[in-house]
């Protein structure tokens, strides 16, 4: 990523060894972000500040054969895809469930196991309630 | 030293995207503040040391919940700025109310009693040894097992209440019957027409068999069909 010899890289180094523990594994994420935000402001700031700006009514018009807006852009969505989002919200959290579950198998026993099997019964119950509703086809 | 610089990084942002949700004029642009809200508080937990919450909190609310705001801002489609009229004529009332309430948490904040092993609790969020996740993964199929069959009840309870409220039987859709596909015959749709020599067809007598509309099957009442969010 860095040269150990430069000195911002030993200044970077110097920073990373004053995060301990389980954070020091979160460095490189850290430093994505600030260079994210950097590259984004100066993106955006740059062009605030170099780019020539010379607006007037003709130029912001609608370009030749376009027209202006009718109506507001937006409009209203089917409640299917509500629909669609929630149940995927359910199953999201069923997965969530899952990975505590799957890394401490080894030490909460049979009653551990036997809870989450008793869970995914009942949400594969709902899901074959709304696989015979219908609710998974896009009709 | 460094996390308690981005704690402090993380917070700010995260108070001003919660500010800017609650006042943004778009309510599109509330939602796409709120995921940088949540952003920064997943930022919040991996700081505090809870690694499992941080990234449920993306998976789950930026992933799905977002999502789920999203459609449910353009489903309702409301008009933010006639609702927003009001502000002024309100604004009386709903600051008394705030007031209360913000009175009524002072009050909780003054009584409140930190109970003496919660300082040395806070600063260890997994036992010592064991990782975050499976520190969570020990308590809640076992100890909390009532609470996660109850949750289990309620996400059940959720499906079942969604489908039930949104989805509707709709008549103006064509639906794939395989039964009818296989059952059906060429006699029955097909007839072929001995045609003279140089007679030629008329194009009105063209023979062309009725198949039936499934049954409940009523005609769009406008040209396009139901599929896309167009359903005004």
């Amino acid at each position: 990523m860095l040269q150990r010899g430069s000195r911002a890289g030993g200044f970077l180094l110097a920073w990373k060894r004053g995060i301990d523990g389980v954070l020091a594994h979160y460095w490189p994420i850290l430093v994505f972000i600030v260079i994210a935000a950097v590259i984004g402001a100066g993106m955006i700031g740059g062009a605030l500040i170099a780019a020539p700006r010379a607006p007037y009514p003709e130029k912001l018009s609608a370009y030749e054969c376009g027209f202006e807006a009718f109506e507001d852009a937006r409009r209203r969505f089917d409640v299917r895809y509500y629909l669609v989002s929630i149940l995927f919200i359910i199953f999201d959290l069923e997965v969530a469930f899952l990975f505590p579950w799957a890394v401490s198998l080894s030490s909460i026993g049979q009653l551990g196991f036997w809870s989450m099997v008793v869970f995914l019964g009942v949400l594969t119950v709902g899901f074959i309630y709304e696989w015979r509703k219908g609710a998974l086809e896009w009709q | 030293m460094i996390a308690d610089i981005f704690f402090y990084i993380f917070s700010v942002v995260l108070l001003l995207s919660a500010a800017i949700v609650v006042s943004a004029r778009n309510p599109v642009h509330s939602v796409l503040f709120l995921i940088l809200a949540f952003f920064n508080a997943a930022a919040l937990f991996l700081i505090a040391g809870a690694e499992f919450l941080a990234f449920v909190l993306l998976i789950v609310y930026v992933g799905a919940v977002a999502v789920l705001f999203m459609f449910v801002v353009m489903m309702l489609d409301v008009n933010f700025a006639e609702l927003r009229s009001g502000f002024q004529r309100y604004l009386p009332v709903g600051a008394t109310v705030g007031a209360i309430l913000l009175a009524e948490l002072l009050g909780l904040e003054a009584g409140w009693q930190i109970a003496p092993e919660a300082s040395t609790l806070r600063l260890s969020p997994a036992p010592s040894g064991v990782q975050n996740t499976v520190a969570l993964g020990q308590l809640i199929y076992t100890d909390y097992i009532f609470l996660f069959q109850a949750a289990g009840i309620i996400l059940l309870v959720a499906m079942i209440g969604a489908i039930v409220l949104t989805l509707r039987d709709r008549k103006t859709m064509r639906y794939q019957d395989i039964r009818v596909q296989n059952t059906r015959r060429p006699a029955d749709t097909l007839a072929l027409v001995r045609m003279g020599l140089g007679s030629g067809v008329k194009p009105e007598s063209y023979y062309r068999p009725h198949i039936p509309e499934p049954a409940g099957f009523v005609e769009e009442p406008h040209g396009h069909g139901p599929a896309g969010p167009g359903g005004h």
